[in-house]
Parts: structure tokens; C-alpha cells; sequence
């Protein structure tokens, strides 16, 4: 129901902030540059750049969404929440003789967390006696009016109505504050109104998620300081990716320079590159156990065949006039290595380290998953088992930022160290 | 003995499918030492397939090629090519492409300096020496090519429609620049084009190749290589005897293509 509430929200956002940009924004530009002026856009790729203020606006509004419906401070307006507070709601019992009397009971609604009285209530007029009880938001609690009434535990005694609406055993009415349901046994059961907001532990405000990753980077988690568990996770993607570029990206080259190493490996790594790292990780473990070395391993071998793989192409991608321009220069064959494969092969093989790592910096956290002392994965899925939403949120974002940064930088390296890429 | 030459090459391709394509038939040529040679001919003759086996990537199924009194077994700086395009390295600099082929040698960098500096003023990009191969225009990296290709100082040079991709004004400008070039260096150059007109103003020796099977179909000695040393380009073009000659070489070669499409069609 939230969900739905949620994606519909989303969408109508995102149709109206693009007809409001579309209204106010980009009237008022009056550009002239090359792209601007293109009458022909729809279907022209290159005419398509990203929207600024769209991105701006996306994660804002991812954060306007979340604050909303998590009750958040940050944000000013909120879908209603859950009801907190004393409500109370009547309800007619029948005693063994026949005798009717109605009563009232007094519910106290708290937060989980909050600490809550039973509100002390006079019995009142009657053989059906006004009950006190509390129950936690987005729970809900029995009722026990048997109990509490004069002859309630007798053959024959039932309640009959809640609020003057019949109920039945198997029944549900709904009352001033939430709903009334009897159980098959005719016991009542309060579940007061969840409201649209969702619980801290399916999903904690941006504050409380802030708050834990402060809390965490001062004081650590589990043994370990916030530092090291990233910094292990990142050494051992770096281990994985480095040892496999070191034997795939000179195997790649032997496989595109000899026809005995291509008919060799060729079965192997088109075989080997369709298997998921991740089906290895039994294996791996099996092989190598579960710590460090069957890590490192296993993103060895994630990286490997990504990096033999664009290191082959990155050699055949050569245009064979540079190769023959090269021979006629006099080159010997090592210079021709030296000044012409290897360079020409750089943008592909760029192109695999980003692919590679970002296939490492995955895997690395599946594997910390399965086991491991410390490391992102090991973070969330430790905090899963005591039902930490804030961590596993906060986990989750910090993989997702480390592996952007890391792609970010990886181009950077790109534009700097091979600037001819698609230049040819 | 000095010069190139060309004894009795012959090329077979044979091809998956069991047929083989005769690619060159009987060919023979002798070039002397600073000759300027242009050959012609109708898609698919062989030219390509001669320039190939000259600078050595292919070797003919018959026949030889002598240069200098050795015998030709594989490509080497002797033989200089120009290709069409794509043939610079992007990942150097002007400077650096053009320096290359010393700097294979191993000519220390003082020496590689000055060489690469004269060539580069030569084809007038000496302000361009630190600039990317990638942000210059096309004219101005078949310009980097010849230079990258004289700093080599080979013995013959072969180009391969290296004019090809340009546009009319910029073809006409390096038209001028090899000559001027050819002129200055005294170097054997052989110059595959398809533009008659380039073929009469960039040979001393024309030749123009028949197809099915490749081979010299005709051959002439012309004047306007000479002349166009001296003039201007489009003056040559008005001189005596060019618009005969090209007229002549035009009908012989429409007729070869005329021919060749009769028998594919003939063969469907
Ligand atoms: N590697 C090859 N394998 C098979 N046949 C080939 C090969 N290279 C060339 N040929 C054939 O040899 C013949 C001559 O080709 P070549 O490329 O030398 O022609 P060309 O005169 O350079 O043509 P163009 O003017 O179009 O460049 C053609 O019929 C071609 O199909
Ligand atoms: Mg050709």
C-alpha cells in the first residue's frame, strides 16, 4: 500500500517538475550553441545531453520521499503517520444469564521504543468493567476483556458489539483510531491506524541513518572502525583487480599475437567468462576457505578474463596500416610492442579496468556476505541479523558511493592518460 | 646497381571457396634512382597488391623485386609508405610521429631534434610540433605523414591514394608539396591515385594497369612533372598536351570498367 502511495508520488513528481522546467527554465534560455539550434533531436543520440536540473532534482526528490514517509525532521511535510496517543472505543458484552452492559476500554498507542503505562482506569457501573491497555504504533494488542468483566470467563459470556457495530468472532469493525477484530477464541484485538509512514526498522528517516553513520565513524562497528571495514573491502578489490591484470592483460596480448595461445585459452576464457564470480564463491571457499585469500581469489578471478578480454581486443583493434606504417619505419618487433600495440590497446583496456573493477567491487561485497571479520558486506549483513535498518541503509549507500567514486576516478585516470580514445 | 625494380611479379590469391583471383600477371618495371611514378587503373587491378609486395607485406607467387641490388623479403625503412589515412599513431605528438623512424634507429635526440624540425617547417607545420596527431585536419596529417616518412629517409617512397580522402583544395595544395618535395629530396616515389589528373601532374612515368588478371596495360613518359616543379599546378594543367593526354588515359581506363562490367554481367 505504502509502496504503491510511494511510486505514484514519485511519478507525478517526475512529470511535474519536467513540464515546470520545461515552462519556466528553459524559455528563458536563449542560446545559440551548435545543439540548441538542432530542429531534429528525437532520435539524434548526441542531441540528448543530460538534464542538470533533472538530476538536481531526482535526488532531491529521492530525499523528499524518504524524509516524507519515514516522518523525517529534515523535511517540512510528512504522509500521515502512524496514530500515537490514548484512544478508546466502547464495546456490549453478553453475560451467561443473557445480561447486556457496555464498557469502555482505554488504549494507549506508544512508539516501540517510548516506554508506555497501562492507563489505571475505575471499573465503572455494571458487570462489564472499562479496561485499561497500551499498545506499540504499527502493532497491535489483545483486549482481554474476559478478564477484566465479572463473570467474563464463563460459558455463554461474549462481546456482541464494538462502537454499537455487531461483531462476530472472525470479525472486524473499525473504531475511531484504528480497527477492532475478534479472534476466532472472541477475544478483541486493537490495531490502531498505521498511517502511510513506514516503521524505523523497514526503513529508518535520512537523520537516523546519518546519525548511525556518524556514530559508526566515531566508535566503529563490531571491532572494527568504519575505516577499516571500507578500507579491507577496498584492499582487497585492489589485490583481485591488480593480480588479474597482471596475468590477464599480458595473456590477452599473447592470446592476440599467437594463434597457439588464442587456441588455448580461447575455449577456456569464453567458458570461464558467462560463469558469475559470484557462482564461484563456493568453490572458491571450498579451495581457498573463507578469509582472505579465497577473497582475493575470487575477484583474481573476477578481474582476470574481464582484463584477458580487452586486452585481446585492445591487440586485434589494431588498424593494420599502423602496424605496416610502423614495420616500414624500420620498428623491430618489440618496438612495435613497445610503441604501437600497447599503446593502441590502452583505451580498450581502460575500458575492461572499469568494467573489472566495477565487477570486483561488487563481488567483493557478495563474498564479505557469506563470511568475513570485517568489510562493507560483512557491515550490512551483520546489521541485518538484529534487524539494523539504519546500518544496512547506511552500508548499502556507502557501497554504492565507493563504487561510483572509484568509477569516477577510473575515467579521470582515462581522460588523462589516454586522451586519443575514439580519436582514430 | 641502384634503382628498383620489378621482375616478372606475378600474384595468385587463392580463396576459401577453392577459386583463386589472378591479382597480378607477368609485371615487370624498372625505376631508376629519383624517378616519380604514378599508377592508374580501374578498382581492383592490383594496385594495392603491387604497393603491398614492393614494401614487402606480401610475398608475390612469382618473381622477385630487386632494390639497390638486394632482393626485397620483408617490409624495412628502405621503402617508405604513405597511407591513405589512419596510419599516424594518435597517441603521439606531431613531433613524436614524425620522429619515429630515427628514433627506432636509435639516432641520439639532438640529431632526431633537427631533422624533425627542417620536415616539419618543410610541410609548414612548425608551429603544430607539440599539437596531438588527433586535432589536426586531414590535410594537415597527410602532411605529418610525409614527414614522418622523409625523417626515415628511405630509399623509395610508396604512397597509396595518399591524396584520396582529401578535399579538392587541400589535394591540390599537396599536390604541389610532393612535388616540391620529390624535387628537394631527389627520392624514388611511386603514387597509386585514382584522379587521372593527379596521375599526369605527379608522374614522370605514368602507368596505367588493366584488370583480370592485374598487369601493365600501358605506359607513358610525360612532361608536367617537370613543369609543375617550376609552375603553378592549374597553370600545368592549361599547358600543351595535358588535356589530350588525360582525355586519351580517361577513355582507355572507362573503357577497362566498361569491359569489366559487361562480363559480370554477362556472368549473371
Ligand atoms: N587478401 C586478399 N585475398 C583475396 N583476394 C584479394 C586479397 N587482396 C586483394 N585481393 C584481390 O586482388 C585484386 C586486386 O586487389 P587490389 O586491392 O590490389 O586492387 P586495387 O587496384 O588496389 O583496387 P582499388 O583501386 O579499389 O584500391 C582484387 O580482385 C581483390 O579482390
Ligand atoms: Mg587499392
Amino acid at each position: 500500500m505504502t509502496g504503491l502511495v510511494i511510486l505514484l508520488v514519485y511519478i507525478a513528481i517526475f512529470a511535474v517538475s519536467a513540464w515546470a522546467v520545461k515552462i519556466f527554465v528553459q524559455r528563458r534560455q536563449d542560446k545559440h550553441d551548435f545543439t540548441s539550434l538542432k530542429t531534429v533531436t528525437f532520435g539524434d543520440e548526441s542531441a540528448v545531453t543530460p538534464n542538470r536540473i533533472a538530476s538536481v532534482v531526482s535526488i532531491v526528490t529521492i530525499f523528499l520521499i524518504w524524509g516524507a514517509f519515514t516522518g523525517s525532521k529534515l523535511v517540512p511535510f510528512h504522509v500521515p503517520g502512524p496514530f500515537i496517543g490514548d484512544t478508546s472505543f466502547t464495546y456490549t458484552a453478553k453475560n451467561a444469564a443473557g445480561q447486556e452492559d457496555a464498557a469502555t476500554a482505554y488504549v494507549t498507542v506508544h512508539r516501540i521504543e517510548d516506554q508506555a503505562t497501562v492507563p489505571e482506569i475505575a471499573p465503572g457501573e455494571g458487570f462489564a468493567k472499562d479496561i485499561g491497555a497500551k499498545v506499540g504504533a504499527w502493532r497491535s494488542g489483545l483486549i482481554k476483556v474476559q478478564s477484566n468483566d465479572e463473570g467474563g470467563n464463563d460459558d455463554g459470556y461474549q462481546v456482541v458489539a464494538v462502537d454499537g457495530q455487531p461483531i462476530l468472532p472472525g470479525g472486524e469493525v473499525s473504531v475511531a483510531d484504528g480497527r477492532v477484530s475478534m479472534t476466532d477464541k472472541g477475544t478483541l484485538n486493537f490495531t490502531p491506524k498505521k498511517g502511510l509512514q513506514m516503521e524505523p526498522i523497514w526503513m529508518p528517516s535520512p537523520e537516523a541513518v546519518w546519525n548511525r553513520f556518524w556514530e559508526i565513524a566515531k566508535n566503529g562497528y563490531q571491532n572494527f572502525s568504519l575505516a577499516q571495514h571500507l578500507g579491507s573491502s577496498l584492499m582487497r578489490v585492489f589485490a583481485g583487480f591488480i593480480a588479474g591484470s597482471v596475468v590477464g592483460i599480458p595473456l590477452g596480448y599473447a592470446m592476440g599475437l599467437s594463434g597457439w595461445f588464442r587456441g588455448w585459452f580461447d575455449p577456456i576464457v569464453e567458458f570461464m567468462r558467462p560463469v558469475p564470480p559470484l557462482a564461484l564463491i563456493p568453490l572458491v571457499i571450498i579451495w581457498f576457505g573463507i578469509w582472505e585469500t579465497g577473497k582475493i581469489i575470487l575477484l583474481f578471478l573476477a578481474a582476470l578474463w574481464i582484463m584477458t578480454i580487452a586486452a585481446r581486443a585492445g591487440v586485434s583493434g589494431v588498424n593494420i596500416t599502423k602496424i605496416h606504417a610502423a614495420y616500414s619505419l624500420g620498428a623491430s618487433k618489440w618496438q612495435i610492442m613497445r610503441h604501437v600495440i600497447i599503446p593502441n590497446s590502452l583505451p580498450e583496456i581502460f575500458t575492461g579496468a572499469r568494467v573489472a573493477m566495477g565487477v570486483c567491487w561488487g563481488t567483493v561485497v557478495a563474498a564479505e556476505l557469506v563470511a568475513a571479520q570485517k568489510g562493507a558486506g560483512m557491515m550490512i549483513i551483520a546489521a541485518s541479523k538484529f534487524q539494523l535498518t539504519d546500518i544496512v541503509i547506511m552500508g548499502i549507500v556507502l557501497i554504492g558511493v565507493i563504487g561510483y567514486g572509484i568509477d569516477i576516478l577510473m575515467r579521470i585516470a582515462e581522460k588523462w592518460l589516454v586522451p586519443w580514445k575514439g580519436r582514430s | 646497381m641502384t634503382g628498383l625494380s620489378i621482375q616478372n611479379i606475378s600474384m595468385r590469391f587463392d580463396l576459401p571457396n577453392g577459386t583463386s583471383v589472378q591479382a597480378l600477371k607477368n609485371v615487370s618495371l624498372d625505376l631508376k634512382e629519383g624517378e616519380l611514378m604514378s599508377v592508374l587503373g580501374p578498382s581492383g587491378c592490383g594496385k594495392t597488391t603491387l604497393l603491398n609486395i614492393l614494401a614487402g607485406f606480401l610475398a608475390p607467387t612469382e618473381g622477385k623485386i630487386v632494390l639497390n641490388g638486394e632482393t626485397v623479403r620483408g617490409p624495412g625503412p628502405d621503402r617508405g609508405m604513405v597511407f591513405q589515412q589512419g596510419a599516424l599513431f594518435e597517441w603521439m605528438s606531431v613531433r613524436h610521429n614524425v620522429e619515429f623512424g630515427p628514433k627506432m634507429k636509435g639516432m641520439p635526440k639532438t640529431e632526431r631534434d633537427i631533422v624533425t624540425d627542417s620536415l616539419l617547417e618543410t610541410v609548414g607545420l612548425g608551429a603544430f610540433k607539440d599539437k596531438a596527431v588527433y586535432e589536426l585536419s586531414g590535410g594537415m596529417q597527410q602532411r605529418v605523414a610525409l614527414a614522418r616518412c622523409l625523417a626515415n629517409d628511405p630509399d623509395v617512397i610508396l604512397m597509396d591514394e595518399p591524396l584520396g580522402a582529401l578535399d579538392a583544395l587541400t589535394r591540390e595544395k599537396m599536390q604541389g608539396l610532393v612535388l616540391k618535395l620529390w624535387k628537394e629530396t631527389g627520392k624514388t616515389v611511386i603514387l597509386i591515385t585514382h584522379s587521372v589528373e593527379e596521375a599526369l601532374l605527379l608522374g614522370e612515368r605514368l602507368v596505367v594497369m588493366a584488370p583480370r588478371p592485374g598487369r601493365i596495360h600501358k605506359e607513358y613518359r610525360l612532361p608536367f612533372a617537370e613543369r609543375g616543379v617550376a609552375a603553378d599546378l592549374r597553370a600545368v594543367k592549361k599547358s600543351e598536351g595535358f588535356s589530350e593526354t588525360r582525355d586519351e588515359i580517361l577513355s582507355m581506363i572507362w573503357e577497362m570498367e566498361e569491359e569489366i562490367m559487361g562480363r559480370s554481367e554477362a556472368a549473371v
